[in-house]
């Protein structure tokens, strides 16, 4: 046996997962100590400081980047600064929308229309533990884009999930519904996360080595038991794919984000993807590139199917959450043609398009948080026609972001979509290329249909209406048409920058 | 004995795991053969730590039972909440969600 050498941490490198892992214990004790009346106000405070902190600290570290933390385990890169700095922009925005405590269950544990559920309503007690929640999730987040071994892979994947599986059940307003998204998206996540398990285990049994490299390398050597790799890079392909929602491993999020309470759906849509596509491209690109004959048919498969199915099916939906999901589905399709790629410009057109995806995500489910009747939310799009007559600035708005998600130019989504299948094409994958362009028509077609049913209909008078969003909702309704109108008009900053950083460590 | 038979065995759990999950209606059961599954995964990993000479395999296995802990956690808590508001763990009947 030899000696006990202590591990080397890097700190600094570190300080951002552990600033928003301490504001998430801390706000664990007040959810324990401080008097309830000071508790929604102390959360968000203490969630919006944690958050800059560790944007904060994440920048300190610009420039010092390229060094490999805690033995290995975790890498920070070009890439990996620039997907956690998209991590962190999308969550300050999505945890603002939080603050509409009156869209959390009052008691989540007390069973629909019981005793105990009408007594915590008449006190007007509001859950606050949401916000350590999403912290926790926020910092798995943060580490699945940056580790580089599977143990820490697998173990970020859970702290970004099991909080996520707990929100989704918290909603105030069809509590049965809320609670059966919960149950569907643990259950679909917990099978995902034993297939990932199982593919870990047999890539550690072709290369004798739980580090990306040392994957890496076991591939270019070439002499161990390539039936184990293949078994290895689907099972954990399974996990990944699950969590970015690619078809056939999509049928949790159309019901997760009609369920879930809407500020949970804006968080979990656009910050689980920026964190599942993260990891999803280190460890492709680092661990598996030397394999890539082998698995760049099978994604390429899944990619095509994904965008194509998300566009045909979401122009059947009627519900708007639902139809949000479909479309989400699309969006994973594209950015997989970004990941088989495999190339510097695939990389830096993922990294640009998942952030301006994220950002607008966010403010179209901001968007749908305000249409409201007596009961609650309006989701059913039939009940939107006419909107942009009652209150034209909100419907102008959320057109704006359908555009968006559309790639019509002067939006974000125009530059990610150009420069994403731009990068398809450079690989030399042309049926990725027509597919993607193809799809983008169709799914076209069902954004234009939702903003001609708000500007071209009369509006229905049955009680919908547009509730004066808070201080908090608006400023994430801004922030995000901002950024996706600046990326559209000014990108060549942003892609300039990106293209100058990112990069992954070997 | 060769080390290779507990592969076959952990594939074979695995398989009686992934199969419940898909065929079996009460969400508790549902969840034990998720944890089948992962238990499945640990025998994967320690076999091949024998098979490949160093310890690796048994860290990862101490790290999954920690997190399949967390996952009972959460999970029961999901499934007595929504047990205690419908008075029926099976899945079947959680469906407000189709279309």
């Amino acid at each position: 046996m030899g000696t006990f050498t202590s591990p080397i941490l890097n700190y600094a490198m570190l300080a951002p997962i552990l600033v928003v892992l301490a504001g998430a214990v801390v706000g664990v004790l007040i959810e324990a100590f401080a008097p309830r009346k000071s508790r929604a106000s102390s959360q968000l405070a203490l969630s919006v400081f944690t958050l800059v902190i560790a944007l904060a600290a994440l920048v300190r570290t610009r420039g010092t980047y390229s060094s490999k933390a805690a033995m290995n385990s975790v890498t920070f890169d070009g890439a990996g600064y620039l997907l956690q700095m998209a991590i962190l922009i999308i969550a300050i925005i999505a945890i603002l929308l939080l603050a509409d405590s009156d869209k959390f269950a009052a008691a989540p544990t007390a069973a629909p229309g019981s005793d105990e559920e009408r007594e915590a309503q008449a006190a007007n007690i509001r859950i606050t533990e949401v916000y350590p929640l999403t912290l926790f999730a926020i910092a798995g987040m943060l580490l699945f884009t940056v580790a580089s071994d599977l143990i820490t892979l697998f173990v970020a994947l859970e702290v970004l999930s099991l909080p996520l599986y707990l929100m989704a059940g918290l909603a105030r307003r069809r509590r049965l519904a809320s609670q059966e998204a919960a149950l569907k998206y643990f259950l679909l996540g917990a099978f995902a996360s034993a297939f990932f398990l199982f593919g870990v285990a047999y890539l550690y049994g072709y290369s004798n080595s739980i580090t990306f490299s040392g994957i890496a390398a076991a591939i270019t050597g070439g002499t161990a038991n390539d039936v184990f790799l293949l078994v290895g890079i689907s099972f954990v392909s399974v996990g990944l794919l699950f969590k970015v929602s690619a078809v056939p491993f999509h049928s949790w999020s159309p019901d997760v984000y009609q369920g879930s309470p809407t500020a949970v759906t804006a968080f979990m849509a656009a910050a689980t993807k920026v964190a599942a596509f993260g990891a999803m491209l280190r460890i492709f690109y680092v661990a598996f590139a030397g394999d890539v004959w082998q698995w760049r048919p099978m994604l390429t498969a899944i990619a095509l199917i994904t965008m194509v199915f998300g566009s045909l099916v979401a122009i059947s939906q009627r519900d708007v959450k639902r139809m949000l999901a479909y479309s989400s589905i699309a969006h994973a399709g594209f950015l997989l043609s970004g990941v088989i790629a495999l190339n510097k410009s695939g990389l830096d057109a993922t990294i640009f398009y998942l952030f301006a995806y994220g950002v607008a995500t966010v403010g179209a489910f901001a968007i749908v948080s305000l249409i409201n009747d007596s009961s609650g939310e309006v989701t059913d799009l039939n009940r939107w026609a006419g909107l942009g007559k009652r209150s034209p600035w909100i419907a102008i708005a959320f057109s704006f972001l359908l555009l968006a998600f559309a790639g019509i130019p002067l939006t974000s989504g125009f530059v990610g979509k150009f420069s994403i299948f731009s990068a398809a094409y450079e690989s030399g994958n042309t049926a990725i290329l027509i597919t993607g362009v193809l799809s983008s028509a169709i799914a076209a077609f069902f954004y234009i249909r939702v903003v001609v049913l708000m500007f071209f209909k009369d509006p229905v008078e049955d009680g919908t209406s547009v509730v004066i969003p808070s201080i908090y909702t608006r400023i994430t309704i801004l922030v995000s048409l901002a950024i996706t109108l600046i990326l559209g008009v000014f990108p060549a900053p942003v892609l300039d920058y990106i293209s100058q950083t990112a990069f992954f460590l070997r | 004995m060769d080390p290779y038979n507990y592969l076959y065995l952990a594939a074979l759990l695995f398989t009686i795991g992934a199969v419940g999950v898909v065929v079996r209606r009460n969400a508790i059961v549902v969840f034990m053969c998720i944890e089948l599954m992962l238990n499945a995964g640990n025998l994967t990993l320690v076999t091949f730590s024998r098979i490949n000479g160093n310890l690796n395999g048994q860290v990862v296995a101490f790290f999954t039972m920690v997190v399949a802990a967390c996952e009972v956690v959460v999970g029961l808590a999901i499934i007595v909440a929504i047990y205690r508001s419908r008075r029926s763990a099976s899945i079947d009947d959680a469906s407000l969600l189709k279309r």
